[in-house]
């Protein structure tokens, strides 16, 4: 496949998306919304864990940072073009501050310091009542307008998150093929080659980590705008969890990846809830048991993830 | 200052148990190279089979050793042979996801499968309290402290003392030179897993009176005992033992001193400043890095 085809398939599946939207239940529509959001996050996680090769525990901390910094933004008024990156640059500071210890040392503590980071983060979440109402949360959080035009109707604030979601990944994408990002590659396939040859491992790494947060800043600004009521709940790192797992699932270090994975944790558990097929109902209770095993399973038995099964096709026939 | 002394007694007992689930999690590491992010879920699934075996009618200490004897069946040796065995060779990364799948399913499957609420568990020890010159101590603490601290110097004693303890201490320091001394690297890797199994056990025997037993319980615990065994040093198994009572010993000290409320951050803190100033951990010795 060459890459004019691919593009081709790109735009085709994008517009089809945004046809469906436009024809969709407005509950779909919200559904899809929300698969955008947490996309931000996943792309994030993937340049962590894919491209950086770094294990992040705590992404759905950074994603609850981004939403509640916005949400109190957005009630005192800001608008939203700043809370943006108000919000980025606050978990990516953050990030840079969690990650510098955790990275000097070997890569899986970067895994078990998040995980903590996330537990501190829930915890000042219930319990700061005065800045994020505590187990109440923030309510009556408004969409934004741009220019004059409201997007706070469903449908429209789809489209504003769906064209955020494509600035965001085509940036990560372009990002990935400068030099800069071609040197995370680099870095993960073989970090003591990577650090002859000039690169600062631990530089590179922090700034992967700390853009991957500021992606979940970005994610969460977006998801309190949507869901106009964010308490800590959603912030729990059992959300971390199914992030990282979503990445790994859909193929970590495989651009289109988390979309994937995303669709497995976000759209399906959704749809299956929604569902009036009698042995679908059963899943519904269950769906969380299967995917953990269904991870175990995968690990064991297609490590690269889904996206990785046409290579292995590729290589049985190049082994005949 | 009869407040602290008994904050620090019953800090020590809670930090011993962390130890015990971070003990298992150490060996774990040292001698297999398996980081288990199941750990915490170790510790529920027993304090489940325990209540099993009471509900149908076993006093609590047969509960006990039956669900010793399964947990090694299950936990020790299936878990090494259907997870670990496989994926090991992939590297870490893929294990520990596939730990951290193994999580969420085994969360998930007694959540649905059998109960989403918190149950009651029988303290093996008698309630009430001793008097020692005006600072009141529990029985269950004074209870847990004594059967951990038997625990631990009982695994110590083993692992220095017997030939198998070597064998199996020479293999975590290095398996290569352990397999050309003779020493049958698979079976002491098997024991490990063994003795994590019991070691699990013990921790949920010792933790679920006071945390019940719950789908999650496995959570804040599974996060102690990676914090403590990180904390005293991942490569020291006396290490683990220090980091455990250290996070019991402060989190009591700040819930109380500072607020409850961030308790549960008190390791997280501890874990940070670690490595920022010896990222070897207390009692740890620095590796080499291997090329």
């Amino acid at each position: 496949m060459n890459a004019q085809m691919k593009t081709g398939i790109l735009v085709a599946s994008l517009v089809v998306v945004a046809v469906v939207a436009s024809f969709a239940k407005r509950s779909d529509v919200y559904l899809l919304t929300l698969y955008c959001v947490y996309l931000m996050a996943t792309f994030g996680l993937n340049l962590t864990v894919g491209y950086a090769g770094q294990m992040s525990l705590g992404q759905a901390a950074f994603f609850g940072i981004g939403a509640y910094v916005a949400a109190i933004a957005l009630k005192a008024g800001v608008p939203f073009l700043l809370v943006l990156p108000i919000s980025a640059i606050a978990c990516f500071v953050v990030g840079l501050a969690l990650g510098f210890p955790a990275l000097r040392v070997q890569h899986h503590y970067l895994a078990f310091a998040t995980l903590g980071f996330n537990v501190l983060v829930y915890l000042v979440m219930r319990n700061e009542e005065k800045l994020t109402g505590g187990t109440f949360g923030i309510s009556g959080i408004p969409r934004p307008s741009l220019f004059g035009v409201s997007f706070d109707g469903p449908l429209a604030f789809f489209f504003f998150t769906f064209v955020s979601l494509i600035i965001l990944a085509f940036f990560l994408w372009w990002l990935l093929r400068s030099p800069w990002g071609r040197a995370f590659a680099a870095l993960r396939d073989n970090p003591i080659r990577a650090e002859s040859l000039g690169v600062n491992i631990t530089a590179y790494t922090l700034l992967a980590f700390a853009i991957g947060a500021a992606c979940a800043g970005i994610g969460g600004v977006y998801y309190a705008s949507l869901v106009e009521f964010i308490e800590p709940g959603p912030f729990h790192f059992s959300t971390s969890l199914t992030m990282l797992l979503a990445v790994i699932v859909g193929g970590s270090g495989r651009f289109f990846g988390p979309v994937i994975g995303t669709i497995i944790i976000i759209l399906l558990p959704e749809l299956l809830r929604s569902t009036n097929v009698s042995w679908l109902k059963f899943m519904q209770t269950w769906y969380l048991a299967v995917f953990g095993v269904a991870v175990v399973a995968l690990m064991i038995w297609l490590p690269g993830g889904i996206l990785s099964i046409g290579d292995r096709f590729k290589s049985k026939e190049v082994a005949k | 200052m009869g407040d602290l002394i008994h904050l620090i007694l019953s800090g020590t007992a809670t930090g011993a148990i962390y130890a015990l689930a971070a003990l298992g999690f150490t060996l774990l590491w040292q001698a297999a190279g398996v980081i288990n992010f199941a750990q915490g879920e170790f510790v529920m699934l027993p304090a489940f089979a325990m209540l099993f075996f009471i509900a149908v009618g076993a006093p609590l200490w047969l509960s006990f050793l039956l669900t010793c004897a399964v947990a090694m069946v299950v936990l020790g040796y299936g878990f090494k042979r259907v997870i670990v065995d496989p994926l090991i060779k992939h590297g870490v990364i893929p294990l520990v996801i596939a730990t951290l799948g193994l999580s969420i399913a085994v969360k998930s499957i007694v959540r649905a499968g059998y109960s989403a609420e918190a149950h009651p568990f029988p303290s093996a020890f008698p309630a009430g309290q001793l008097s020692l010159g005006g600072i009141a101590v529990s029985y269950a603490d004074i209870g847990t402290l004594v059967l951990a601290g038997l625990i631990v110097i009982g695994l110590q004693m083993f692992l220095n003392k017997t030939v198998t303890g070597r064998a199996m201490q020479a293999v975590a320091q290095n398996t290569d030179a352990a397999r050309v001394l003779g020493i049958d690297v698979k079976r002491m890797v098997l024991y490990v897993f063994l003795i994590n199994a019991v070691l699990s056990v013990v921790a949920a025997l010792l933790v679920t009176p006071t945390y019940l037993a719950k789908f999650d319980m496995g959570d804040s615990i599974g996060q102690k005992a990676f914090f403590a065994a990180i904390i005293g040093g991942f490569n020291q198994t006396r290490g683990a033992l220090l980091g455990g009572v250290l996070i019991g010993i402060l989190e009591n000290v700040v819930g109380f001193y500072v607020s409850p409320a961030y308790k549960e951050g008190v390791a997280l803190v501890l874990f940070l400043a670690v490595i920022l100033f010896r990222p070897e951990g207390l009692l740890g010795k620095a590796e080499e890095r291997k090329v």
